[in-house]
């Protein structure tokens, strides 16, 4: 009953929304079912350089704690991992996920040269190149690039902000930004832009306005196709009500749905964290730990858990020795989140940082965060991680 | 088909500046071409004057350590150091508008546009005011002037040395980022040099240095004075003998001149006139207004394929609007709000290789933003939308730009337009020809839906409310985004 009743359900709203399309859109506009079982990547961006060393401590370490008089987090407080390593005190669900076998740190995971600024560090990240080269796409577009050539639907992968980032920009095919179905669609449902699409006349050129209109007509399809998918089978489950816990909930909805979203990307900040760094990690922790706890509980019910691989990432760590004004400065490497229900290796899966083995003050990176996109991209997309990539990296075994 | 004199100068207006004024309107329609370049390049021949908002703190501030800087070392205390970042950081909004104003109303529109070139060409991300400011008049001062000049005094800039790292390019330890940017970006492009050409020039660089007033220092004891080998050339060069054999490489002018072409004329390049323009460029020893001239001046530049064929950049965009429907913004700084969410923050471009331009202005979320704001300005509404943290310029902080005022939590983005002015202009119009008068204003290419559609979005009450309601659903469309 309840797959005649969906199945209903779409064919309706699809026969809606395909009057409005032109013509070279409407080939895209067949379901394109993802059953369970489909592969969800969910990205976590820590914006503003989360501070690695009081995320995921090193509570026998006596340098840590020498550089971190006021800062440095008691071995007694930290929710213990190991002997070796103990988790920042707000993180109660990763400490859980931990015992349960579905979390695995990366530490130091970074890129050769690093670059302090926020934004071009992030940009690094982003693009997935090297610190010398500037390079305008990003690794989740050229994913799209490599996976959705000619079908057209940016919906293959989604983020959760008003603003796009260029994280999932492509040469040809970008994802799309929106924080609410719902207001997604009112915006795109405008008359005026409705009548302007359905009535131009269609010509797939090569010309930049031929790209506007195929941005747009493609933008009012998907506002259409998400927000019938987020209606579905909406998550009834309890979410924290701060913008990341609803942001989660958009994600665990749609994931629930049958929409053909392979990847989501939600952000959270700042970290940076010059002043007054206990108050303020404590703060946005919370908010994720929330969050996770609330996505994964979710996810579980409703037997997802095993097809979602939550993976988080900073644009740098921060320095080891804490500053004057109770806060930490820019460093470099940093450690990962990897959360799942189908990870393959658990637990802490390399060697804390190396404290007493420094460049100027900063953590050496061991892992190329490439290494950790070449291994997500093949293994659990499913996609040419050489292509997307433009290169070669090391494979690791977690997933 | 021959085309207008008023499509051509429209055209030409959009390219060589922001786009056509709305007191302009007549003038567009009868002068010809010809004679609206030269009257661009008149109105900009005049050195424009310096923009300096710094406040009197920074500028005590800096000067003081300067000062003192000579006999012992004066470092700033933490609180110094904060509120210069914080006063830095709002001085940099007020430039940011200051220039944007001038690009709106200024006569020399061909030299703000060309100093937006240049702003994007020699990117520098830089939290100092003092720099910003600083770079900005080198831009300006030298937007049409030599190319040689500009690459000299924009290399010494505090701004430049500072992004680039060079105040740590020392003889023991040189820092390679500053000589590897300056071959890569701004003069030769990738390919045409070798690692070791970068690790030589870098050497000629060292010693050059800032203070935090934003005067160029020459240490001298931190040069390498020994020989260099740099692009087959041997000698005890220095930063500005590097800079010379650079514009001594015809690969220099080919550079600029391809990447001013993409800018000006087309993305698409016509490989045969980016060669004569750079020859001529290079033997005309980097005249920039010779090279514009060249430009302009010809008749390809008014090819139909060159026109209508670029998008607006968000600032092209903005400023753009406003010359043809002159409009008073209630809050002036929701023109930073629209630059960030439309991805284009003056002095705060996204690395220093610039914007890339072009489609990649575009995906649903900015299109779509685009597409609304006529609607948004018309009605004074709401900008629920909020911008990603840029934590360069935040450190840490609450964004200050955005200030809570909707129902929605959002940004009320209401302008007051002149709208007496803009009806005005199209008196004279009959009533059956406002339609196809008000698109060929505002489109630079033909509208790829028919009137009829058009007309059942405009409210057709009135004469006055015909126009108002057809400009704004014009400019509501794809092709607006278009010049």
């Amino acid at each position: 009953m309840l797959i005649k009743r969906r199945t209903f359900l779409q064919a309706g709203s699809l026969a809606t929304a395909s009057i409005m399309l032109p013509k070279f859109l409407k080939a895209f506009e067949e379901p394109r079912l993802v059953p369970p079982g489909n592969k969800v990547l969910v990205v976590l961006q820590l914006s503003g350089g989360n501070d690695g060393l009081n995320t995921v401590i090193p509570t026998r370490n006596d340098i840590y704690y020498k550089l971190r008089p006021r800062l440095g987090i008691a071995k007694d407080k930290a929710l213990r991992l190991t002997d070796e390593t103990g988790l920042h005190p707000s993180l109660t669900a990763f400490k859980e996920l931990f015992d349960d076998g579905s979390l695995g740190i990366l530490n130091s995971v970074g890129y050769p040269n690093p670059d302090r600024s926020h934004f071009r560090s992030m940009d690094i990240w982003h693009s997935a190149s090297n610190s010398n080269e500037y390079v305008y796409t990003g690794w989740i577009g050229r994913y799209l690039d490599a996976q959705c050539a000619g079908c057209d639907k940016p919906t293959q992968a989604l983020e959760i902000d008003d603003v796009l980032s260029m994280a999932l920009k492509g040469e040809q095919v970008k994802g799309l930004a929106m924080k609410d179905p719902k207001r997604l669609y009112n915006t795109a449902n405008e008359k005026f832009f409705k009548d302007v699409i359905a009535n131009h006349a269609d010509e797939a050129g090569e010309q930049p306005v031929d790209y506007l209109y195929k941005t747009m007509a493609e933008t009012v399809s998907s506002a259409d196709y998400i927000f019938q998918q987020s209606k579905l089978r909406p998550s009834k489950a309890q979410y924290p009500s701060t913008e990341l816990g609803k942001g989660f909930q958009v994600i665990s909805s749609l994931i629930q749905s049958d929409i053909n979203t392979k990847v989501y990307y939600v952000s959270l900040g700042s970290f940076d964290t010059h002043v007054a760094q206990e108050f303020q990690q404590k703060r946005l922790f919370t908010e994720m730990n929330d969050a996770i706890k609330a996505f994964v509980s979710d996810l579980k019910q409703n037997n997802r858990f095993n097809d979602v691989l939550i993976t988080t990432f900073s644009e740098f760590g921060r320095r080891v020795a804490q500053n004057a004004s109770g806060g930490t400065d820019h460093g470099t490497a940093n450690n990962m989140f990897l959360i799942g229900g189908a990870l393959k290796q658990k637990g802490v899966l390399n060697a804390m940082p190396d404290l007493s083995n420094l460049s100027e003050g900063d953590l050496k990176h061991s892992i190329d965060f490439k290494d950790v996109y070449a291994t997500i991209l093949r293994n659990w997309l499913n996609a040419d991680d050489l292509k997307i990539l433009n290169g070669q990296y090391n494979y690791l075994s977690f997933i | 088909m021959a085309l207008s004199n008023q499509l051509k100068n429209q055209h030409l207006l959009w390219r060589a500046g922001f786009g056509p004024m709305v007191e302009d309107f007549e003038q567009i329609e009868k002068a010809s071409p010809g004679s609206y370049v030269n009257a661009l390049f008149k109105a900009s021949a005049k050195t424009p004057a310096y923009i300096d908002v710094a406040d009197n703190f920074v500028k005590g501030l800096a000067m003081g350590v300067d000062e003192i800087g000579k006999q012992q070392k004066r470092q700033l205390s933490e609180e110094e150091r904060r509120r210069l970042r914080e006063q830095s950081r709002e001085n940099i909004k007020s430039l940011n508008l200051t220039w944007l104003s001038q690009m709106v109303g200024s006569g020399q529109q061909l030299r703000e546009k060309m100093a937006l070139f240049w702003h994007g060409h020699f990117a520098s991300r830089n939290l100092n005011i003092l720099y910003q400011q600083q770079l900005l008049d080198i831009i300006r001062r030298h937007a049409l002037g030599n190319f040689g000049d500009l690459l000299l005094e924009v290399s010494k800039s505090a701004a430049m040395i500072n992004f680039l790292n060079n105040n740590q390019n020392r003889k023991d330890h040189p820092n390679e980022n500053f000589a590897r940017e300056v071959m890569e970006l701004f003069t030769m492009g990738r390919g045409n040099y070798t690692e070791n050409d970068i690790k030589e020039a870098a050497r000629a660089f060292t010693g050059w240095g800032a203070t935090l007033a934003g005067e160029f220092v020459f240490r001298k004891f931190q040069h390498d004075t020994g020989n260099k080998t740099v692009l087959g050339k041997t000698g005890r060069f220095q930063g500005e003998d590097i800079l010379n054999i650079l514009l001594e490489q015809k690969q220099t002018a080919v550079y600029i001149t391809r990447k001013i072409y993409r800018y000006f004329v087309n993305e698409n390049i016509d490989e045969a006139k980016v060669d004569w323009l750079a020859s001529r460029f290079f033997q005309g020893n980097y005249n920039i207004s010779k090279l514009m001239q060249d430009i302009f001046g010809s008749d390809w530049f008014y090819d139909p394929q060159n026109i209508g064929s670029k998008i607006k950049s968000p600032i092209e965009l903005i400023v753009g609007m406003q010359r043809t429907l002159p409009l008073e913004f209630e809050n002036p700084e929701v023109q930073l709000l629209l630059q960030r969410l439309l991805g284009q923050l003056l002095f705060y471009p996204p690395n220093v290789a610039g914007w890339p331009g072009g489609k990649n202005w575009i995906d649903s979320s900015s299109l779509m933003l685009r597409l609304r704001l006529p609607q948004l300005l018309y009605a004074a509404d709401e900008l629920a939308i909020k911008p990603k943290d840029d934590d360069d310029q935040m450190m840490g902080m609450k964004d200050k730009d955005l200030k809570k005022m909707g129902k929605l939590g959002g940004q009320l983005i209401g302008a007051k337009i002149d709208w007496a002015l803009y009806v005005k202009r199209y008196e004279s119009v009959p009533r059956d020809q406002l339609l196809k008068t008000i698109t060929g204003k505002l489109l630079q290419t033909k509208a790829g839906i028919s009137e009829n559609v058009l007309l059942k979005h405009i409210d057709a009450n009135s004469r006055e409310s015909f126009i108002k309601s057809a400009t704004i659903q014009i400019m509501s469309m794809p092709e607006y985004q278009l010049c």
